[in-house]
């Protein structure tokens, strides 16, 4: 027999998750845009988001990283310590060992079409159970926060 | 993030709207007429799709403007202007109550009668939308790209601001003429009222528009007769530069208005040169007279509004300038009146008259070149009516109050006493249709209708009485706005849309003009406020004196600090409430148990300030009252509020969890 049988944590998530994303409805069901109204919600693609390539800097440059660092103050500190300790959202040591360059840019910047199509940012979405805000952050702030990980990983 | 509550709501209101067209009831002893077959595919908005224009309503005795989408009819927002608002902390937030300000102190409601949205070249530009305030005057600027107040200004010398605040074909100025003749400021008021004749004078403002920021300044006035302004309108196109007012009570009666005001066969619409008193004005021929008003301006950077008391207006006094205004005679008590889109006709409605005639400006240039005058009125030259008239349109209905424009050379006049609205040709003046309205129609509006380009698609009649046309809900009723299909050579009725307050004038734009232009957030890193808590580190609580601040920060799902000690029976605690989201439809509420104001609603990167005071020991939960995440919830967090003279000292955390030091001697042995 090979019954698929649901346990009890896993429908619990299952059922949170269901209610996030209907909670956040506005934000995820792809508001409109500038030419019209969305007739209704898309379809989230198969696998993934285009990820653009990264390159960083050896050696840091110091300026995005104090730069990065007030960034984080005012826009991230709310929900990720800069421990391993989860907060809100997950804490940001070694986030540069385990994601791309690449990743923690689309995510800084395009966390909303990130949780629709990309199935690391939906893993994490399961675990912490709060939509990670757009906090309109630019593709140039968030390689000065890339900067700012990647020192607070101990890059030089 | 929108709240349930406000879902449901949509959601049922939209069935109800639907299954009430289908089901088309009709009024018991009411007027016959009925929606067309076809209306129903008119004014529906498919879910998602958007409607075709802004409209934007005046709230009259609730002090707000509706945001109605047309042609569905649907409710997209409240904005309060003069009245405070529990919902959003308009009105109570330290940051809002300044926009209240006035010479009386803080005034929180008014009778918001009038809308004029910006022009540019005689067509809705969308930058700012104009409402007066009729009761203690004043007018007010709302952002088109915020939907917000930005702005206040009290009028001085002036009681009732009812002819105000109708808007030249550039934005140059919006007037606000009286509606109440008073003594002036500077004058002893205290004057027995049968002296109307000698101490109670008019006053109209003339208040220019910055091009740029939109604030408002009263550039000059001039002084009037003892006459009641009515309603307004700017020329426009070869008009440009002319202003025109009705005006009742040419009478200068005082009391018993009904029958004293009415007693002359024809009062007048005042003609006023604005360009030549401008010109006057500029040669440092107007007089400054001392008065003391309030100018109120909302900065978007500091998230906060400033009131300043102004206390000087220039005066030109029509005596001493012959060119500068001009009576018209109007038969019986004019109501509206209104331009047409070249600006050649003025139509000017007597509520009392059978007839409603037509003024043409062509005529009037050359009736003031040859003197054609029959006497004056206060020295101001009377023109002769025939001499100035286009016409008059013959049996139009009963109780013609204000004409509206399709820019196919139609006028649209609404009647109240037949409760109906007449189409006629301005050019032959012959009744080309008529439809009724359910009921007793005030004002009507069609989208461009006051520009000099109208969209000649539809048109909303503004009912004064609504009766039998909805679920009734005891003796108040909801107000009663209907659109028309007005493309065709018939008028049809296509949909009943219920409305706040009790609309007055409405403006409507298209929706494409200002859709892409609106603000999402406020940016945090322009957030300029004095309390403002950029990021959580700069959260914390201060105490000055009995005066206790808290840099507070909101972001999904936590309020930091949420744990807060130290605070004594007696103090005054400022909530400083920065919402560190930067996306789109996110705001953050706060609210705590006792406060005796409002909540406050932040949007993001926005600051905003609930002022609270200490009165009772014990445990004071707050929370988010914005539905804003899974873990919305969550939001909430404790104040702690000890005896005046406790040594509980000052503490504040989010995540940790220790007691406030000396915390013993708090407790009672």
């Amino acid at each position: 027999m090979n019954k698929t049988r649901f346990s009890r944590g896993a429908l619990f998530t299952a059922l949170a998750a269901a209610i996030l994303l209907w909670a956040c409805g506005s934000n995820n069901a792809a508001p409109a845009d500038d030419t019209a109204a969305a007739t209704e919600t898309e379809t989230p693609a198969a696998s993934g988001f285009a990820i653009e390539e990264v390159q960083v800097n050896s050696p840091l440059n110091a300026e995005w990283v104090a730069a990065g660092k007030s960034m984080y103050e005012m826009k991230c500190q709310s929900c990720h310590k800069l421990t391993d300790e989860k907060l809100v959202g997950p804490g940001w040591k070694d986030i540069t060992k385990r994601r791309t360059p690449g990743w923690i840019v689309a995510m800084t910047t395009n966390p909303d079409e990130m949780l629709q199509k990309d199935p690391d940012a939906q893993k994490l979405l399961e675990e912490c159970l709060v939509k990670m805000p757009n906090q309109n952050v630019s593709k140039e702030e968030a390689m000065q926060l890339l900067e700012f990980m990647r020192q607070n990983d101990g890059a030089k | 993030m929108k709240r349930f509550t406000s879902r449901l709501f949509l959601a049922t209101a939209a069935a109800a709207t639907l299954a009430g067209g289908l089901h088309s009831c009709k009024p018991k002893g009411g007027a016959t007429s009925t929606a067309s077959a076809d209306a129903a595919s008119k004014v529906y908005v498919a879910p998602g799709k958007y409607d075709e224009f802004y409209n934007v309503v005046s709230g009259g005795f609730n002090g707000q403007i509706g945001i109605y989408g047309i042609p569905s009819g649907r409710l997209l927002r409240i904005v309060p202007v003069f009245s405070v608002s529990t919902e959003s902390g308009y009105g109570f937030s330290e940051e809002t109550k300044p926009l209240l300000n006035t010479s009386h102190g803080e005034v929180p409601w008014d009778d918001l009668h009038h809308i004029a949205l910006s022009q540019t070249n005689g067509e809705h530009d969308g930058r700012w939308a104009f409402a007066n305030g009729n009761n203690t005057p004043r007018l007010a600027r709302i952002d088109l790209s915020t939907f917000r107040t930005s702005e206040i200004l009290e009028i001085p010398n002036s009681a009732g601001n009812h002819a105000s605040p109708f808007i030249t074909q550039n934005s140059e100025y919006i007037v606000a003429a009286t509606r109440f003749s008073v003594p002036l400021d500077d004058q002893n008021g205290d004057v027995p009222i049968n002296t109307y004749k000698d101490n109670f004078k008019g006053s109209i403002s003339f208040v220019s528009i910055n091009q740029q920021s939109g604030e408002m300044n009263i550039a000059f006035q001039i002084r009037t007769p003892g006459l009641n302004f009515d309603l307004s309108r700017a020329g426009k196109g070869k008009s440009h530069g002319w202003f025109f007012f009705s005006c009742y009570n040419s009478e200068k009666a005082n009391t018993l208005l009904e029958v004293n005001a009415s007693a002359r066969d024809k009062d007048f619409v005042m003609a006023v040169n604005w360009k030549k008193a401008e010109e006057y004005v500029k040669a440092g021929r107007a007089k400054k007279q001392a008065v003391n008003y309030a100018h109120n301006v909302y900065d978007e950077n500091t998230h906060t509004a400033t009131s300043t008391m102004k206390k000087e207006v220039l005066v030109l006094d029509p005596t001493e300038f012959p060119d500068l205004l001009y009576m018209i005679p109007c038969p019986k008590s004019p109501h509206g009146t209104d331009t047409d889109p070249t600006g050649e006709y003025i139509v000017a409605s007597g509520k009392l008259a059978a007839t409603i005639p037509v003024f043409s400006f062509t005529k009037m240039q050359e009736a003031i070149a040859n003197k054609s005058f029959e006497g004056n009125y206060d020295g101001i030259p009377v023109l002769k009516y025939d001499a100035v008239l286009h016409g008059e349109v013959q049996k139009p209905g009963l109780g013609p109050l204000h004409t509206e424009f399709d820019g196919r050379g139609n006028a649209y006049t609404s009647m109240f006493v037949s409760s109906e609205i007449v189409k006629w040709d301005i050019k032959t003046l012959k009744v080309l249709d008529r439809v009724p309205t359910y009921y007793s129609i005030g004002h009507l509006s069609v989208p461009g209708g006051p520009t000099t380009k109208p969209h000649g698609k539809y048109m909303v009649a503004y009912n004064k009485i609504t009766k039998d046309r909805y679920l009734p809900t005891g003796p108040e009723l909801t107000q009663s706005a209907q659109l028309y299909d007005i493309s065709g050579e018939k008028m049809k009725l296509l949909l009943d849309f219920p409305t706040t307050g009790e609309p007055h004038y409405a403006e409507a734009l298209p929706a494409a003009l200002i859709k892409d232009k609106q603000r999402k957030i406020f940016k945090i890193e322009e957030n300029t406020h004095p309390f403002a808590a950029k990021g959580e580190g700069q959260a914390k609580v201060e105490r000055k004196g009995n005066q206790v601040h808290v840099w507070m920060t909101a972001i999904r799902s936590h309020l930091t600090p949420d744990n807060i000690e130290g605070i004594k029976v007696g103090d005054e605690v400022y909530f400083h409430v920065t919402n560190l989201e930067q996306d789109w439809d996110v705001p953050h509420g706060f609210a705590i148990k006792g406060a005796n104001t409002a909540e406050i609603l932040v949007m993001p990167g926005e600051t905003q300030t609930l002022k609270w005071k200490a009165e009772k020991v014990g445990i004071f939960p707050f929370y988010c009252t914005d539905f804003c995440s899974a873990l919305h919830q969550e939001m909430q967090g404790y104040l702690r509020v000890s005896p005046a003279g406790s040594s509980v000292a000052l503490h504040f955390s989010t995540g940790t969890n220790k007691a406030a030091p000396a915390d013993t001697s708090a407790v009672k042995p």
